[in-house]
């Protein structure tokens, strides 16, 4: 192949990956809605959430570079994804947990408590 | 700009390579850190939508329930296939520059040109389907489709119902007296949490809002994402990417392939929610 005369430290990705890189998330988009189509209760967000991030994954790893580049780049993404779980997080736990102040004995879920 | 750069190991100068940095491979490093940097930036641009979105959820499960059924879920599961088709011609186009194959960068790059057009196409397609509707954000949300008018949205200026008041008609023991129903207000107590609700629950005007503004924040993207694109096809044909440098390719590269990742999880979130 002509990735032999590839220029310093730049990682050329083979054609194959992308190309199953590809079917995969192809493959993951159908499966998600597959899986939206049984009712699973509230396990479907978490499984929908799964995929997402199975696929958020491959394109971050194979289309993105980060499987071959500095690390200090997953770092960077990585490190803002925490950031942003803690702030989703947080929001979550102050909402739910205001929620059954709001109104004493009215909110929902405080029925037969 | 006379100096020659001793990282070229030939002693020619680098027409790419700026003076302040010692040799093109440390100018890419920078310029792909700078990158990321950026790319983190837009992320925590699009959490403060997100947070917004999960907190809606939370507090009003039933609201989005109710408002998936008017989601088109076959044309959003096309846009998410369109845009991997993109991403997969974005990274082909990365690495036809990296190895200075000029005529399939600019055949490949065109292509993804072509796939994000198609994508907001699509998306045209749904607003003007839920325009049609009278589907829209807050105050303008007035449905007129099969099912959706039952309730009418309340006003979204409506005051929270005061708390005291309801408290005390309880005392009658006549009726369970519904939560406070503001945007930020409560879901009704006994709402069945995963099925669509018999009549359309109140404010389904903020499942619109959150749609459009998250839906419509990613479409500015696509749109910033094909002018750029559209540079580097134009800076493409002039020759000036191969020999060795693809840096705005790459960049462009991640950027395209970020607004990809993003749509990943809005295809879920807003489509696939039952």
């Amino acid at each position: 192949m002509a990735e032999a005369h590839q220029t310093t430290g730049v990682h050329v990705v083979p054609l194959k990956v992308l190309v199953a890189v590809w079917a995969g998330l192809v493959f993951l988009t159908w499966l998600t809605f597959a899986a939206s189509r049984i009712n699973l209760g509230s396990l479907n967000l978490w499984v929908a959430m799964g995929i997402a991030t199975a696929k958020g994954s491959l394109v971050l790893l194979y289309f993105m570079h980060l499987r071959w580049d500095k690390r200090f780049y997953a770092l960077v993404f990585v490190g803002t994804l925490l950031f942003v779980m803690l702030f989703v997080g947080g929001v979550l736990i102050d909402t739910t947990h205001y929620q059954s102040q709001m109104i004493p004995g009215y909110a929902p879920g405080m029925h037969g408590q | 700009m006379s100096t020659t750069s001793p990282g070229s190991e030939s002693g020619h100068h680098d027409p790419h390579l700026a003076h302040h940095f010692e040799n093109a491979e440390q100018q890419a490093d920078s310029a792909k850190l700078g990158m990321w940097i950026f790319l983190a930036t837009e992320l925590l641009f699009f959490s403060g939508l997100f947070c917004a979105y999960a907190m809606y959820r939370a507090n009003h499960p039933e609201i989005f329930i109710w408002a998936d059924q008017f989601l088109d879920k076959k044309l959003g599961g096309l846009n998410t296939v369109i845009l991997i088709c993109s991403s997969l011609t974005m990274a082909w186009a990365v690495r036809a520059a990296q190895l200075g194959r000029r005529r399939a960068l600019a055949i490949l790059l065109t292509a993804t040109l072509v796939f994000a057009a198609c994508f907001l196409g699509v998306k045209g397609i749904e607003y003007n389907t839920k325009w049609k509707h009278g589907l829209l954000w807050g105050k303008y949300y007035h449905p007129h489709v099969e099912g959706a008018a039952e309730s009418g949205a309340a006003p979204v200026t409506a005051p929270p119902a005061a708390a005291p008041d309801k408290a005390a008609a309880a005392s009658d023991g006549t009726e369970i007296p519904p939560a406070a129903e503001g945007p930020a207000g409560l879901a009704p107590a006994n709402a069945p949490a995963h099925e669509i609700p018999a009549s359309a629950p109140k404010n389904v005007q903020i499942f619109f809002s959150i749609y459009f503004v998250m839906t419509g924040l990613h479409g500015i993207h696509v749109i910033a994402g094909m002018i750029v694109i559209a540079w580097l096809l134009r800076r493409t044909l002039r020759g000036e990417f191969g020999d060795g440098y693809a840096t705005p390719v790459d960049n462009v590269g991640l950027y395209w392939h970020l607004v990809d990742i993003i749509w990943i999880y809005l295809f879920p979130l807003l489509y696939l929610i039952r």
